[in-house]
């Protein structure tokens, strides 16, 4: 029996949501030229053996770009999945339960990324 | 969680065959969505055949003529009979658009009629305003000053008042809320193209003294950042307006005074 103004007016605004913008847009800019470095990298590594790859990525440079690649990407992916999730989960519950799952495994996939890089690039 | 088919009670089923008179000159079939929440019946799709040549040129005559002619019971909302007063929204030929100013011509095959998507319908091709104008007036679409009010009128340059070209133009059909997926999927929390295009009307305006307090009550989530920029509002407008730019000025200006 709630009025629709009632019910428009129940939430007020949460005066956020414009980190979540700007830091979706940023991710995405930073991610052009480093998935671009990527696969060209990966292209030109073609055919190598794992010693010369794991040289490679040692390389201050290209283990530097690697770990941004990988913190770039995996935030704008948490960022870009909780959107969707927003736009189609409509269960509380099973939104809540969604959105916690995504940021658990886009942790959990980056950090173990992050720590296999640091592990060829500092020597194990 | 996201449903793919239309609740059992919503799928529309064939409806009845009104056909014309015969030895018609220009006969052209028309298939309208009918649905009376009375009956209990789910919506069906009849079919009427008009007459072109003793018909006027715009949907909304022929919708006018089956109405006086061969069904008093099509219900439909009409006033202006040209694009001004936003009351024949509906969606014409897979488009969101006014049936007073859409063309018969301009349709090929079949003139398929339906309420405009995503609406609660009251009957046939009426649907359900309430929230939408819950939404409206959420944005206080009027002017607001902390100044004294002059003695005369709060003046404004010529290009001041240029700046509100494209936004003042609104009728409010909701042709383009209701085309969009967001406003379809979270119409309850995402306040919509049209009212979103309001909102920056006001937030345009010279004379308005309460921007701040405006983008604070937008900045959200749910109410501006469901726009992902798909842009049918902008491309269903009969008033030929950019929903989608007047939404990306919004968030302009709300990412400016955090930079």
């Amino acid at each position: 029996m709630r009025s629709t103004t009632g019910l428009v007016r129940s939430r007020g605004s949460a005066r956020e949501g414009v980190a979540h913008w700007k830091a979706q847009r940023f991710t995405a800019l930073a991610n052009v030229p480093l998935v671009l470095w990527f696969v060209f990298s990966a292209v030109g590594l073609a055919g190598a053996d794992h010693a010369t790859v794991a040289a490679w990525l040692a390389a201050p440079l290209n283990a530097t770009l690697m770990l941004l690649l990988i913190l770039s990407a995996f935030h704008h992916a948490r960022l870009g999945l909780q959107v969707v999730v927003e736009d189609y989960v409509h269960h509380e519950g099973y939104k809540l339960a969604t959105l916690v799952a995504i940021t658990f495994a886009t942790f959990l996939l980056g950090g173990l990324c992050v720590v296999s890089v640091l592990k060829v690039a500092l020597g194990s | 969680m996201a449903e793919f088919r239309l609740p059992a009670n919503s799928r529309v089923k064939p409806g009845r065959s009104h056909p014309g008179k015969p030895g018609a000159a220009k006969p052209r079939r028309f298939q309208i969505y009918r649905y009376d929440p009375e009956a209990g019946d789910n919506p069906r799709l009849d079919t009427y055949e008009v007459d072109l040549a003793d018909c006027g040129p715009m949907v909304l005559d022929a919708l006018i003529k089956i109405k006086s002619e061969a069904d008093s019971t099509l219900t439909f909302r009409r006033s202006c009979r040209e694009g001004i007063c936003g009351s024949c929204a509906m969606n014409i030929d897979g488009h969101n658009t006014l049936a007073c100013t859409k063309a018969i011509e301009d349709v090929t095959g079949d003139v398929k009629i339906y309420p405009l998507p995503h609406m609660s319908v009251v009957r046939d091709l009426v649907v359900d305003f309430s929230m939408f104008w819950a939404q409206y007036e959420s944005i206080e679409p009027w002017l607001k000053t902390h100044t004294p009010a002059p003695e005369r009128e709060r003046p404004q340059s010529v290009e001041e008042r240029a700046k509100l070209d494209g936004l003042y133009e609104c009728i409010l059909c909701a042709c383009c809320s209701t085309s969009c997926p967001s406003y379809w999927w979270n119409g309850d929390r995402y306040l919509g193209p049209a009212a979103l295009l309001q909102a920056y009307r006001w937030l345009a305006d010279s004379r308005d003294e309460a921007a701040g307090e405006r983008l604070d009550e937008l900045e959200d989530p749910f109410k501006l950042y469901r726009c992902h920029t798909i842009m049918n509002c902008t491309q269903t407008c009969p008033k030929g307006l950019n929903p989608a730019k007047a939404i990306a000025e919004i968030k302009k200006l709300v990412v400016e005074r955090k930079l």
